[in-house]
């Protein structure tokens, strides 16, 4: 082809030729994605938010991020911050036009609904009404919406009704009826053309009733309206409405805005004066009378004057009513029989009027109640005894709501208070629930006999025919008196075999004091005091005890006691037993009832007490008295100083290990039986020491007082024994205390032997009981036992009892001889005169006066120092024979420790018993110091550094001699050298 | 060559009046010098305490704060603290400088009957009719007590500390000397309440007055009595001490045997003589008055 080669030249090229490469250009290094820049047509920046991946476009022109553009609110976390979470409100999301007047969110202040003038109601009916012109419901639209929508008038309406204004009346002060006629006749002049003569008509209606001084409400006045005239109708014209032109189906042919409401629903219910109006078609004065029209009365419309009263006051319409409370059509009706429809208005559409009126239902009155009726029945359950507990199956029987006939109803003041409980539900009160009670068992047994003789006197009257009934009563009569003469005798005369002593006597009623304070219905064991908790198998025999008591068991004890326990054992627990039983016995009376236990038991079996406590006050107030300071009166313990207060001391801490702050403490038994004893024991002691001045009574029974007492476990017979007073049990319990104050108190055989020591301090004893109650008891027990049995012959004892002057404190001063060795007594020159009567004070201090007034001590003490000698010997031979007979039936029966009183002192004061304990404590003595007795003597003269051990041997050995020859004129009496003892010191 | 040392004096008993104050603060319930002798402290039912000049007989300065009756002073080895004690069962610690209350400690149950400070003012103790001393650390801000001492079945009516040492006597009769450094606590059984108690100048014996108008000398360590003086029935209506701090006697024991005849002080005003052993001696007058020759003696009546 010529053209190919032409084509050659001048060759159409498609698109933008590349740039030709030129060889020496460097090759351009690819722009990197973060300098790639896109720019509009105005050249500004592009943004692609992800374009190219899907994105989009972000504010206006893309300005979200940019530096004129919105800036999204910072990101923040809402992990940690979760409640401080910021919500988001449309708002933050609109434009300020959104906020200005016309915008979706204006910012303006506005009335509310609630608020907003009647106005606007008005205009939203006119645009109710005109779009009701093409709803689906034909008539008037407000009506339904009225009906449907909830009653919600404006603040301004509330505010009107409060103030008693009504719909549809007018606003303003209350008128005469002339002025308002005239008002709406001024209203008639002036108005626009008003189609409907409705309330033209109304007005007509009330005319002259009113009468003077009646005051009406002035009518409501509609307010202009100010809509603007747009088509180009005439004045009040409006324009055909086609659906109403065609169809005729419309209802309300003319809507008339001007009407009030109640014309227009008047209107909608289908008064008879619509029917006029009921014109299919076009219809209307200014088109003249149509072929389809059957009335043609009024279709050039004259206003007439027959339509106007012209005599003021006419005549009554004739339904007697005066238009007073009736609506005008009321008036013009004619057909009586629909009189109550059209009362109550006019009748719906779709309705009929019934043609024949329905029965009145007959109500007939309620029924007269019975006065007793209950208006709820209930349905007495099917109890079941044997599932159901009898206390609910008894509240079941007898709870109110059904009428029992076994159990006709109570009042609540016929029940009794055990019924009300158990109505109740409610558990038994702890105590005695009558007077009756209260009353002792022997007291209700009595009165139990009399009850019952005579309800058997009563029946024997009723039958005493049958045999059987006469053998009963026999029968029971007979039991009746036999249980009253054993309760009578029980107190009174002892069992057989106590007969034999009156310790038995006492055991016996206090045994009986126990069952009748047990045997009441009180209290049960579980919840009385438990004083053997310590030993679980003891305090279970003890449980047994009380439980035979609460039975009435008469061999409550014997029965309940371990039979595998020793005589002697058994014995004492017996005795223990009923002391406890008695101690703690249930409160018989409703106090028992008023209080209830501790919630908190805190450690109730032990009591911290200082470890060391102080010795015999009495003791102390002796030595005072005396003017002896330094060892009666001086008492050492041990004391821990806080480590602070050490340090701000700056002093070492001399206890550097312990953790204790104070005194040593340690715990002991709070209930223990053996604390009472120690306690009352002291007591005695006291007494006794208190007494100083009072005169002797016996010489031999002072130095082993105390063991006797613990043979004799009898409260009555120790506090027989306390009874007697001397100095001379004073000046042993000084000795006492000085022993123990210089710690010279040697544990184990000692004190056991010597039984005074093991007595006399209570320290001691009360340790032993505390480890073990029983065991040291019995140990003890024992030794002497084996002592009883190898008791010396008896012209031994004559031999000991012979020098007994000399030995009646060895025991004492035995202890203190170490110590006054070592501390050897400065007065060495009076150490000759054997029985001198000289405080340490003047020894120490004042030698010299002393010596000069030896003489004369001595002199004073010798006085009763011959007797003394002389007679001693061949007394004490005389009364240890005696005793011993006596003694030894006694001493078999008691043993172990003495329990605390039942809340009695005895005062009984036997001289038999005294007799009897003096002649124990030769025993012991006998047995104890018949080896030491020659050394003993020997010792004696040397140790003259506490005189008074002297006086005390002075005084026990006048008192010897004073007991057996009962001669108490010529011995000197303690107090009395007491007295010249401070007559001495004074003068000196 | 040096002359000998001229022999120094044997201190006197006070016997002359050397100035009289009035305190105006209602009954003075204690006077108390401080620890060098240069000041005096008044305790006053008026509620204060007063601080007065020795020399010039001015007053420097009123401590308010006790609630109630303030019935002892004590004053600490450095001049700058006070401790008080009064019938509002508080112990106060002042600020002598500032007059403030340092610590007001509270734990007694009853009103306080005495209270001192120990050799170092680290720790101050407190006894009360409540029947217990408590010691209460000065150091710390702890208002607890370090140790309370329940020894006593009555009240404390007074103590005494020294340096390892304390010393109550209780109305319940009993000495009580609680030597720390031991750990040991020695209780004197007198019989009669114990009204003042106090050490001998040179620490080995205790000196005890109680409501039997008697005072006696007990070797501290042994508990016996060296000696006793049983006063006229003055003492009894005053139950306050008579005995103080040494009465600048070297050996007490031998001033005590010495002056078995006590001495007795004739107040100027016309008001009735009384025996003195040589001490401080206060009393529920109207005014302190000081009655010394030397420094550390005076009374108050």
């Amino acid at each position: 082809m010529a053209s190919d080669e032409d084509s050659d030249e001048d060759f159409v090229t498609y698109g933008i030729p590349l740039e030709p490469l030129e060889e020496d250009e460097p090759i351009r290094k690819p722009v990197p994605v973060h300098e790639q820049t896109v720019k509009d047509e105005k050249g500004r920046f592009k943004r692609f938010h992800g374009a190219f991946t899907g994105g989009f476009s972000a504010g206006y022109f893309n300005t979200v991020g940019s530096k004129e553009g919105w800036a999204p609110s910072t990101f923040v976390s809402t992990r940690q911050q979760k409640a401080g979470r910021q919500n988001a409100r449309p708002e933050d999301f609109m434009d300020e036009e959104d906020f200005s007047e016309h915008g979706i969110a204006p910012q303006e202040i506005i009335t509310t609904d609630d608020f907003a003038s009647e106005r606007k109601d008005q205009l939203k009916d006119k645009a109710r009404v005109v779009n009701s012109l093409a709803a689906l419901i034909p008539g008037d639209p407000g009506l339904l919406e009225e009906l449907i929508a909830p009653a919600r008038s404006s603040i301004g309406v509330e505010l009107l009704r409060k103030m008693g204004w009504k719909d549809g009346q007018g606003v303003g002060p209350r008128l005469k009826r002339k002025q308002r006629k005239q008002n709406t006749d001024v209203a008639k002049l002036y108005g626009c053309a008003l189609p409907l003569n409705g309330s033209e008509e109304s007005e007509e209606d009330d005319d002259e009733f009113a009468p003077e001084n009646v005051t009406f409400a002035p009518k409501d006045v509609v307010p202009v309206d100010f809509t603007p005239k747009v088509d180009s109708h005439g004045l009040g014209y409006r324009g055909l409405n086609p659906l109403q032109a065609l169809g005729g189906g419309s209802e309300s042919a003319h809507i008339n805005l001007f009407t009030v409401q109640s014309d227009r629903t008047s209107s909608l219910f289908g008064g008879r004066n619509s029917g006029q109006q009921r014109r299919g078609g076009i219809a209307g004065q200014a088109f003249g009378v149509g072929a389809m029209e059957n009335e043609d009365a009024d279709i050039y419309h004259k206003d007439s004057m027959s339509n106007y009263d012209t005599v003021l006051g006419g005549e009554e319409p004739g339904d007697g009513l005066y238009g007073w409370t009736a609506p005008h059509q009321y008036s013009r009706k004619k057909n009586d029989s629909k009189r109550d429809v059209v009362y109550s208005g006019r009748i719906l559409d779709g309705f009929t009027l019934a043609s024949e009126i329905t029965e009145i239902k007959i109500v007939y009155p309620p029924p007269d109640l019975p006065r007793d009726f209950r208006p709820v029945h209930y349905f007495r359950p099917v109890v079941d005894s044997s599932t159901v507990s009898p206390i609910i199956a008894q509240a079941l029987q007898t709870s109110r709501g059904h009428l029992s006939q076994e159990a006709p109803q109570q009042g609540r003041h016929s029940l009794d208070s055990s019924q009300r409980r158990d109505m109740l539900g409610e558990t038994p009160l702890q105590g005695p629930s009558s007077v009756f009670e209260l009353l002792g068992s022997k007291d209700r047994e009595r009165l139990n006999e009399i009850r019952s003789a005579a309800k058997e006197q009563k029946k024997s009257v009723v039958n005493l025919s049958s045999a059987e009934d006469r053998a009963a009563l026999v029968a029971s009569a007979k039991a009746a008196a036999l249980q009253a003469l054993s309760s009578r005798f029980q107190s009174n005369t002892p069992q057989p075999d106590s007969l034999t002593s009156p310790a038995k006597t006492q055991a016996s009623s206090e045994t009986q004091m126990a069952l009748n304070a047990w045997s009441g219905p009180t209290a049960d064991a579980s919840k009385t005091f438990k004083p053997f908790a310590k030993i679980p198998q003891k305090q279970a025999r003890y449980d047994l005890y009380i439980n035979k008591l609460k039975k009435g068991d008469k061999d409550a004890l014997e029965s309940s006691l371990d039979s595998s326990m020793t005589e002697w054992e058994r014995g004492r627990e017996s005795d223990e037993f009923v002391r406890a039983a008695l101690l703690y016995k249930p409160s018989n009376s409703s106090l028992s009832s008023r209080f209830t236990r501790g919630k908190h038991e805190d450690d109730t079996d032990s009591v911290e007490v200082t470890r060391d406590q102080e010795n015999d006050m009495d003791d102390k107030q002796a030595a005072v008295k005396m003017k002896m300071f330094g060892k009666l009166t001086r008492e050492t313990f041990d004391w821990h100083p806080d480590k602070l207060l050490c340090k701000r001391f700056n002093i070492p801490d001399p206890y550097p290990g312990s953790s204790t702050v104070g005194m040593p403490k340690i715990k002991r038994d709070k209930y223990s039986v053996f604390n009472f004893l120690t306690v009352t024991d002291s007591s005695q002691v006291s007494r006794e020491a208190q007494s100083a001045s009072k005169p002797p009574s016996s010489s031999t029974t002072l130095p082993h007082l105390t063991p006797e007492v613990n043979k004799k476990s009898r409260w009555d017979i120790a506090g027989q024994v306390s009874e007697p007073k001397d100095p001379l049990s004073a000046f042993l319990s000084e000795t006492r205390s000085e022993v123990s104050a210089a710690k010279q108190i040697e544990p184990g055989d000692k004190n056991q032997t010597d039984s005074s020591h093991a007595s006399a301090n209570p320290e001691v004893k009360v340790a032993q009981s505390d480890e073990k109650q029983t065991e040291p008891k019995t140990e003890e027990e024992e030794k002497e036992e084996d002592e009883e049995e190898v008791r010396p012959p008896m012209d031994l004892f004559k031999a000991i009892f012979a020098s007994s002057s000399d030995e009646k404190s060895s025991s004492s001063e035995e202890d203190s001889e170490e110590e006054e060795e070592v501390a050897p007594s400065t007065s060495e020159p009076i150490q000759s005169s054997a029985e001198t009567l000289n405080p340490p004070i003047s020894a120490q201090l004042t030698p010299a006066p002393d010596i000069s007034k030896v003489p004369d001590l001595k002199h004073l003490t010798v006085q009763s120092k011959p007797s003394a000698e002389t007679t001693t010997a061949q007394n004490t031979q005389s009364s240890s024979q005696s005793a011993p007979d006596k003694s030894q039936g006694l001493d078999e029966e008691e043993f172990g420790p003495r329990l605390p009183p039942p809340g009695f002192i005895p005062s009984a004061h036997s001289p038999q018993l005294k007799k009897q304990k003096k002649k124990d404590k030769e025993k012991h003595k006998a047995k104890k110091h018949k080896k030491e007795k020659k050394k003993k003597k020997n010792k004696k003269h040397k140790h003259k550094g506490k005189q008074k051990k002297r006086v005390e041997e002075s005084n026990s050995s006048s008192e010897d001699t004073d007991s057996n020859s009962e001669d108490e004129s010529r011995v000197v009496s303690t107090s009395e050298l007491l007295q010249r003892l401070k007559n001495i010191s004074n003068k000196r | 060559m040096a002359f000998p040392q001229p022999r120094p004096q044997a201190p006197q008993l006070p016997q002359h009046l050397l100035r009289t104050v009035e305190c105006q603060q209602g009954a003075v319930r204690a006077v108390r010098f401080n620890a060098d002798g240069n000041y005096v402290l008044t305790c006053g039912g008026d509620k204060s305490l007063k601080l007065w000049s020795v020399s010039r007989g001015t007053l420097l300065k009123t401590y308010t704060g006790h609630g109630y009756e303030v019935l002892d002073v004590d004053c600490s080895y450095d001049n700058s603290q006070l401790c008080s004690c009064s019938s509002d069962k508080t112990v106060i610690l002042w600020d002598v400088g500032s007059g403030q209350v340092t610590r007001k400690l509270r734990g007694h149950a009853g009103k306080v009957n005495c209270v001192q400070f120990n050799e170092e003012a680290t720790v101050m103790l407190s006894g009360s009719i409540d029947g217990t001393v408590r010691c209460w650390d000065t150091r710390s801000r702890q208002m607890k007590p370090i140790q309370i001492l329940d020894e006593a079945q009555d009240g404390i009516s007074s103590l005494k500390v020294s340096e390892h040492e304390l010393l109550t006597g209780s109305v319940d009769g009993r000495v009580r000397r609680y030597d720390l450094r031991m750990g040991q606590l020695n209780v004197d059984f007198i019989g009669s309440p114990i009204t003042c108690v106090c050490f001998s100048r040179d620490g080995q014996c205790t000196l005890s007055s109680s409501l039997d108008s008697t005072v006696r000398l007990l070797d501290k360590s042994s508990g016996e009595m060296l000696g006793e003086h049983t006063h006229s029935e003055l003492f009894r209506r005053w139950p306050c001490l008579l005995l103080g701090s040494g009465g600048g006697l070297p050996d007490f024991k031998d001033a005590c045997w010495e002056s078995c005849c006590p001495i007795t002080v004739l107040p100027p005003n016309g008001a009735p003589p009384f025996d003195c052993y040589g001490g401080v001696c206060s009393g529920v007058g109207g005014g302190a008055r000081g009655c010394s020759c030397g420094r550390q003696l005076s009374s108050a009546c």
